[in-house]
């Protein structure tokens, strides 16, 4: 299988995260990796930057990862993980500006038929253009 | 200013427990104008970091501070930890890098308000935590050296953190409100003030 870029998913919400990724799933099948996370560290609503870590880690591909968010202490969490990555790991991840559950079917759908990292970051993105 | 493990363990413990303390108080500033949890977030994150103390305090000033700001980053869960995660691990990292206390501390504690302001793309005067941040580092450097510093630091932080109640949210979760933030204290700027005003204590303390 050729390598594609990685999605994940980071919402305040479990429920939503999974939510999200199930329909990124049933959408665009099984060849792009998805990983998701939601929820703080003791479990409440929140993001968890160890959380966001793994599911980066879970997503990893030699192409990358984009992450798509919802509020914003889920981009401000997502931004200080991608930073605590190993130095070889950060260039290759991105934090998307796109709304999460839409973002993420476009971003997966580009990821899948092979394009780059910032191809998948540039059309979740276009989602976000006035 | 005396940094001997045990002067460090005080001023975090207090820190911390000032900031546990405020949690009913900063929920309620964010239940007004963001989404209710900064209290909570804010009192896990410095639980966390009270369950570090004695590690925190075995460790030189740089490291210690470094310490804090990586357990606030792993445990606050809201945006609070990787604003307030920087701003230690700035602090941190300035300190490591041949500057010295008390001489340099306007520039220690500059590089952590840098780090807040990147990490949040915010500036200040746009009802956050910078609005209390800027104007306390402006007092050090303003009033380095002084013997009265640490009263000037305490007044201006008390002062800097009722001026965001005026102002209209432009960044964060509270400029969904647009207008309707108006006439609420933004609650990381009351977070901010109790870290200041805590340190600040502590110090007195130990004069």
């Amino acid at each position: 299988m050729t390598d594609t870029v990685g999605i994940v998913i980071v919402s305040h919400s479990k429920d939503i995260a999974k939510g999200t990724a199930d329909m990124v799933r049933q959408m665009v099948g099984s060849e792009v990796k998805v990983a998701f996370c939601g929820g703080n560290p003791d479990g409440g609503l929140g993001t968890s930057v160890s959380l966001i870590i793994d599911a980066i880690n879970n997503a990893w591909s030699t192409k990358g990862v984009a992450i798509l968010v919802d509020l914003g202490g889920a981009e401000t969490n997502s931004e200080m993980a991608v930073e605590m990555l190993e130095p070889a790991r950060r260039d290759l991840v991105v934090v998307c500006n796109a709304p999460i559950v839409e973002g993420a079917v476009m971003a997966a759908t580009e990821a899948a038929g092979g394009s780059s990292l910032a191809q998948v970051k540039a059309v979740a993105e276009e989602l976000s253009a006035d | 200013m005396s940094l001997q493990p045990e002067t460090i363990k005080t001023l975090v413990k207090v820190a911390a427990e000032q900031v546990i303390a405020s949690a009913p108080e900063l929920t309620t500033l964010d239940q007004a104008i963001g989404d209710g949890d900064h209290g909570t977030n804010m009192k896990r994150g410095f639980e966390a970091v009270l369950g570090k103390l004695d590690a925190i305090s075995a460790q030189p000033l740089d490291e210690a501070l470094k310490m804090i700001g990586k357990t606030l980053v792993m445990t606050v869960g809201g945006a609070s930890g990787p604003l307030y995660g920087s701003f230690f691990l700035a602090a941190g990292e300035a300190l490591s890098h041949d500057r010295h206390l008390p001489d340099d501390l306007a520039d220690v504690f500059g590089s952590g308000v840098n780090a807040v302001s990147a990490r949040g793309r915010s500036q200040a005067g746009e009802k956050t935590m910078l609005d209390v941040l800027v104007p306390v580092l402006e007092t050090l450097r303003m009033a380095a050296g002084q013997p009265d510093l640490i009263a000037r630091v305490r007044t201006t932080a008390a002062e800097a953190v009722e001026r965001t109640a005026p102002m209209q949210a432009t960044k964060g979760r509270a400029s969904f409100l647009g207008p309707r933030s108006v006439g609420h204290v933004d609650p990381g700027a009351r977070s901010s003030c109790v870290l200041v005003q805590a340190v600040c204590a502590s110090l007195e303390g130990q004069q």
